[in-house]
């Protein structure tokens, strides 16, 4: 922590208004040199807003900004970076099929002799990645870079151009648990070495870890500072839900009842070609949750597109409710036998970002009645349907006519279970189900999730949280490699016996 | 407040591109060709060629016929593109599906004498139907089943059909070629079919001069009908689902291909519709000269009324007045007409590249919009 008195970033009374929307309101936050700044809040709190005024995307309607104490007038990103702020976006911004050194000078190339002069650019790269252990190769090609790599080189951007402020928008969101690990090194390095950095996020566990001081944002206002060294978890989660949250899922033992999904060595390639299922066999009963939990990449996506019939099975049988639904289309599994899918990736297949969301929510029952008739879609139904399930599913939208892609990522994972979970259901398949959401829509899932358990439907849980498996399942199955290398009930579960498994060993002594 | 500037923003963008438009048009049209003149009469011209162009156009009972005439191809051929816009389709080949129309209707047209009138009209009109939607399901199968890209595949197959219809009305050559199976015998050198049969004319509303037929009542008809077919039913609901998300629409149990299929060959069949009505409401036969270029201008159309069938119905009924009153601006200003066709293409661009628009008038662009521009990404697919 520094002990400087002037703040190197300041904002006061910070106000944004849109038409029809306080998107922030008197926001007061303070950022000193090398100190590492949380700001805390679910999604739609208005952390990303205030960024981009920062950043110099939008002006604040009132108040103002102080860099090094000195008020400035921000009026698009290049005075922000003139001023020493970089922002690392939680998409990255950068040009797939150029190298690295070409990504970073976008926009700032460096010219001699009237040709871009790269070698100079990638000293440059080498120097810093060196000094902030960021191991960037500057020749690399973006996208042969895992997502851990391209984050670092939007951070060595930042640097590149002199930035002295980073703000770090969801960094996580993205990473897998060693990747993150590595990040946490990088901010501290770069906090050690004086720079200031605003991590945005609202993974409660991270900023205990990392931060040195947590803001809090709540429905666009500074709803308080916590100091990590005496927060708690449960006392961040009140701040940002603005009520007592329960981190833990509150459920009664399971009482399996008869096989609803049978899968029988199940092999299926990636889309690559490559094979991604090697005979996977397992089943999952009524009124129980089956977890599958494993390192991302080890198969789990390629069985729920199969399963879901997304993808093509090369062999095997899948079996729902005793009835063969291998390479059966989607509309079958999902209509005649009664089963539902949260996709994994919700923008790419569980909607259609300028529906609104009232056809959003019959994406894949509008060719039933009552919501249509023959071919004639019935528009009522359609609406009625939606203003029911908006408000039983507590999801947070203007109207049922605002476009779907317009909600938060909380609010959009709400309107595709609301869909989801609203039908007479046998077989629940949830992939990925609170992945970037905020705690209290992830506690509200979860507890949907455990509700439909116990009305007797059979749950496929899809998970690269560990903490989630281990929160809702009764039976998990760790994949890796294409396979299931165990299946364990969750008494006997340990998070080490688990790891191990996901990282391929089978020991004797686990219990498998 | 929200519904309002919902029903508004759409609008926005075509108004202010015609005004562009007409607005570098007249620059044109005082600065380059004719520069004798002060300043102040230079800037003077275009206004009086605006003023003529109207005049042509609405100013007398020709003239609004000649609109409404011009207006009733383009008004098909406008939606066919926008079908296929909805369906995340650029349907390049509305041009050659125009022309495989002509020649089907006009090969059931000139043939079957002794028919009822409304039969023989009726399966003219179907088969010029048949004729585009055929030339609109060869892209669409393509796609579907090998991946090559509609948009080159409708590019080539205009030519194609170009030449096949020029075949078909050939005139036979000095040398011995054999003459095309729907020249007329009787026509000598000349390189067209015979005329149509009466009984598969489409009447007139207003005979000559004026020659309004009925062909814009079936365009309007259809133009509602496709409206409603897109969102009012499940039909249209799969067309546009698969044209925003094509995975979202995997997921939901749409059957995409045969859906991409589909929009191929109901867009075909507009544009060919179009080409039927052309030439039994109007040209009463078929030759080479008797082009697709209404094809092209159909994409114009369709970006103008933003791909939505009712902004369609304004955006050809534009098109069609400023072809009707070309004329007129000819002759009265001694401005080549062709300037018509610049401030058309100037439309164009304006249309299909948002962004100049909010540029030109400093309005912030909704990133939504700019990124659902039917423009954008077109390759991709």
């Amino acid at each position: 922590m520094s002990t400087e008195n002037i703040p190197v970033l300041e904002t006061r009374g910070i106000t944004k208004r849109f038409p029809g929307v306080v998107a922030n309101e008197d926001v007061n936050l303070t950022l000193h040199k090398g100190e590492i700044l949380a700001l805390l809040g679910e999604n739609g709190a208005g952390k990303s807003t205030l960024m981009n005024i920062i950043y110099g995307l939008y002006q604040p309607t009132e108040g103002e900004i102080l860099v090094n104490g000195t008020p400035v007038q921000m009026n698009n990103p290049s005075d922000a970076i003139a001023l020493g702020i970089g922002m690392v976006h939680q998409h990255f911004q950068l040009v797939p099929v150029m190298t690295v050194a070409e990504n970073i000078m976008l926009g700032s190339e460096s010219v001699k002799n009237g040709l871009l002069d790269t070698r100079a650019v990638a000293a440059r790269i080498s120097e810093l990645s060196q000094r902030y252990n960021l191991d960037i190769d500057p020749y690399a090609i973006i996208e042969d870079l895992p997502v851990g790599a391209r984050q670092r080189v939007e951070i060595v951007k930042t640097l590149y151009r002199n930035a002295d402020i980073l703000i770090l928008d969801e960094p996580t969101a993205v990473l897998t648990p060693q990747e993150i690990e590595g990040l946490f090194e990088v901010m501290t390095l770069l906090k050690n070495q004086g720079k200031s950095i605003i991590f945005i996020t609202h993974k409660l566990k991270e900023v205990l870890q990392v931060a040195d001081r947590i803001t809090v944002l709540r429905q666009g206002k500074t709803v308080g500072e916590a100091d990590p060294e005496t927060a708690t978890q449960n006392s961040l989660a009140a701040l940002m839900v603005g009520r007592e949250v329960i981190l833990t899922v509150e459920k009664k033992p399971a009482n399996p009842q008869g096989v609803v999904l049978a899968v029988e060595d199940l092999a299926a390639r990636n889309d690559l070609g490559d094979p991604a299922l090697r005979g996977v066999s397992f089943d999952v009963r009524a009124g129980e949750i089956v977890g599958v939990a494993g390192v991302q990449g080890n198969g789990q996506t390629e069985l729920v597109e199969v399963v879901t019939g997304l993808r093509h099975a090369d062999a095997g049988e899948v079996h729902i409710n005793g009835q063969r639904m291998t390479n059966a289309t989607p509309r079958a599994i999902t209509q005649a036998a009664a089963s539902c899918h949260v996709p994994e990736d919700r923008h790419a297949y569980g909607m259609v970002s300028p529906y609104p969301v009232a056809e959003n929510l019959v994406l894949n029952t509008y060719n039933l009645v009552p919501y249509s008739h023959g071919i004639n879609v019935d528009t009522r139904a359609i609406r009625s349907h939606a203003t029911e399930l908006v408000k039983q599913y507590d999801v947070r939208t203007p109207s049922i006519d605002t476009p779907g892609g317009s909600l938060s990522g909380g609010n959009q994972q709400k309107m595709v279970v609301a869909r989801e979970f609203s039908r007479d259901l046998n077989l629940l398949i949830a992939a990925q189900p609170t992945r970037g959401i905020d705690v209290g829509s992830i506690e509200f899932i979860h507890n949907q999730i455990v509700a439909k358990r116990d009305n007797g439907v059979a749950v496929l849980l899809i998970s690269s949280e560990l903490d989630e498996i281990m929160a809702l399942s009764d039976r998990i199955a760790v994949m890796y490699k294409g396979e299931i290398i165990g299946i364990v009930p969750r008494a006997e579960a340990t998070r080490e016996g688990l790891g191990l498994l996901m990282a391929g060993v089978k020991d004797e002594r686990v219990p498998v | 407040m929200q519904s309002i500037r919902r029903f508004i923003r759409p609008l926005l963008i075509p108004f202010l591109a015609i005004l562009s438009a007409l607005i570098v048009g007249g620059l044109i049209m005082a600065f380059f060709g004719d520069t004798s003149g002060t300043l102040m009469e230079r800037l003077w011209r275009p206004v009086r060629a605006y003023q003529s162009l109207f005049e042509g156009a609405f100013g007398s009972g020709r003239g609004l016929s000649t609109t409404i005439r011009k207006m009733t191809p383009l008004l098909l051929t406008g939606l066919s593109v926008a079908v296929a816009f909805k369906a995340g389709l650029f349907n390049i080949g509305a041009s050659g599906q125009f022309v495989m129309g002509s020649v089907f209707s006009v090969a059931v047209g000139i043939n079957f004498p002794g028919l009822p009138p409304f039969i023989h009209l009726s399966l003219a009109l179907l088969a010029g139907m048949l004729g585009g939607a055929i030339w609109g399901a060869i892209p669409g199968l393509l796609k579907v089943y090998t991946g090559a890209h509609e948009v080159i595949v409708t590019i080539m197959l205009n030519y194609v059909a170009a030449l096949f219809a020029g075949w078909t009305v050939y005139a036979g050559g000095t040398q011995g070629q054999q003459p095309g199976p729907l020249w007329d015998t009787t026509a000598g050198p000349i390189s067209e079919t015979p005329d149509v049969l009466a009984s598969a004319r489409i009447p007139w509303i207003f005979g000559p001069p004026y020659r309004v037929h009925y062909g814009i009542l079936i365009a309007l008809a259809v133009a509602v009908f496709i409206w409603w077919l897109l969102y009012k039913t499940t039909v249209g609901f799969e067309i546009r689902t698969v044209g925003q998300n094509m995975k979202a629409a995997r997921y939901a149990g749409i059957r995409v291909r045969w859906t991409i299929i589909f929009a191929m060959i109901l867009a075909g069949g507009l544009a060919g519709l179009a080409g039927g009505i052309e030439t039994l409401g109007l040209n009463h036969k078929f030759a080479p000269e008797f082009g697709g270029g209404v094809g092209f201008d159909g994409i114009t159309v369709a970006l103008l009324g933003q791909t939505h069938p009712l902004g369609v119905i304004f955006a050809s009924f534009l098109f069609g007045a400023m072809d009707a009153g070309a004329a007129k601006l000819q002759f009265d200003t001694r401005i080549a007409q062709d300037i018509v066709q610049v401030i058309q293409a100037l439309v164009l661009a304006f249309v299909a590249a948002p962004t100049i628009i909010y540029t030109i008038f400093r309005m912030k662009p909704d990133p939504e919009e700019v990124e659902s521009a039917p423009t954008v990404n077109w390759g991709a697919g």
